[in-house]
């Protein structure tokens, strides 16, 4: 089965199952190229072992995932930094 | 079940199939029912999980078309080539069913009818179940207050493979506010405006609107479409940053 390339909008499940906020619309910065964008805009590569996003502009490996039974291994070693909108809480009523 | 709740993390649940909708000869829209829907933004998926007799288990995430409403949820899936899951739940799946689904997920490819901030127009390109999630939008559009005006240019092989005909006809008859064009790649109807082909910058240009009134764009289909859309939506002087993506990886939709 040929590999087809998707992107990081497909990583949003299994990111969901770790993160309490979508880490998808997040913006990272490529540990090996400094350009930055929004982590659903990598690319991704889907198989049974898991999945790798790459970076748009140079192709290295930004993140990492597999999920198995009972755990999931997270490789975020190709980011340098995350930058996570986070919505301020509403006053208290 | 309750743990998981409080802790907020995302687990899968059991909907049933109320209906199953045809949309043309190789697609269905599975109507669901979710308890406990915590409700989406039009754009966002849903994992689905299907587990066999012999305990293997595949999962595949898919659009959510329906805009919200209660426990309610709507997905339309394309019979794709060699698709065991897209196969399975076009032409098995029978209401009464039970399917696994945990969602909604993703938060990059949305609209949001209330976003704060200036009034922008919305640029909806689709090419073949692309047009799912920007379909979630359209109904959006249509069930709110805040009126954007969209342009859709849908991108289709032929009369016979599009999705959801009527109501685009429909809705675009009734309200100013939604422009469609139908752009074939392999047969045109007779009285088509375009000649039947890959989308062109001219036809983008056209159909579309102009770079200067700043629209956010959102495009989706496969891989291959959504990257020449958005070059020649680039091309054209849109800013790459109000432009959103996502990519479904073969050229028949989901597998």
């Amino acid at each position: 089965m040929t590999q087809s390339r998707l992107d990081g909008n497909a990583l949003a499940g299994n990111l969901s199952e770790i993160f309490r906020v979508d880490i998808t619309a997040a913006f990272g910065q490529c540990t090996h190229c400094k350009n930055g964008g929004p982590v659903a805009e990598t690319w991704v590569f889907s198989s049974a072992a898991g999945m790798v996003a790459r970076c748009p502009v140079c192709a290295e490996v930004v993140l990492r995932l597999v999920r198995d039974t009972g755990r999931a291994w997270l490789d975020l070693s190709g980011l340098d930094c995350l930058q996570i909108a986070i919505p301020d809480d509403p006053p208290p009523a | 079940m309750a743990r998981a709740a409080v802790l907020g993390r995302l687990t899968w649940r059991v909907a049933t199939v109320v209906a199953v909708r045809p949309e043309n000869a190789r697609a269905v829209t599975i109507v669901l029912d979710v308890p406990g829907w915590p409700g989406h933004l039009a754009g966002q998926h849903v994992d689905l999980r299907l587990t066999a007799e012999d305990g293997y288990q595949t999962q595949r995430s898919y659009s959510v078309a329906s805009a919200p409403d209660g426990d309610q949820v709507e997905l339309t899936v394309v019979e794709v080539d060699d698709g065991e899951v897209s196969e399975y739940l076009t032409t098995t799946v029978a209401a009464g069913d039970q399917l696994e689904v945990r969602g909604p997920v993703g938060g990059w490819f949305v609209w949001r009818p209330d976003a704060p901030g200036p009034f922008r127009p919305v640029m909806l390109v689709a090419g073949g179940s692309g047009l799912v999630p920007l379909m979630a939008m359209i109904r959006v559009r249509a069930e709110s207050a805040a009126k954007a005006p969209f342009r859709l240019v849908y991108s289709v092989r032929d009369t016979g493979s599009l999705l959801y005909r009527e109501e685009l006809d429909r809705l675009s008859r009734k309200d100013g506010g939604l422009h469609v064009t139908f752009a074939f790649t392999r047969t045109a109807p007779p009285g088509s405006a375009w000649r039947a082909g890959r989308i062109t910058a001219r036809l983008l240009a056209e159909a579309g609107w102009p770079s200067v009134d700043e629209p956010d764009v959102f495009v989706c289909g496969p891989t291959g479409f959504v990257e020449s859309a958005a070059n020649l939506l680039v091309d054209l002087g849109h800013d790459p940053q109000r432009i959103r993506t996502e990519r479904f990886g073969s050229p028949g939709g989901r597998p």
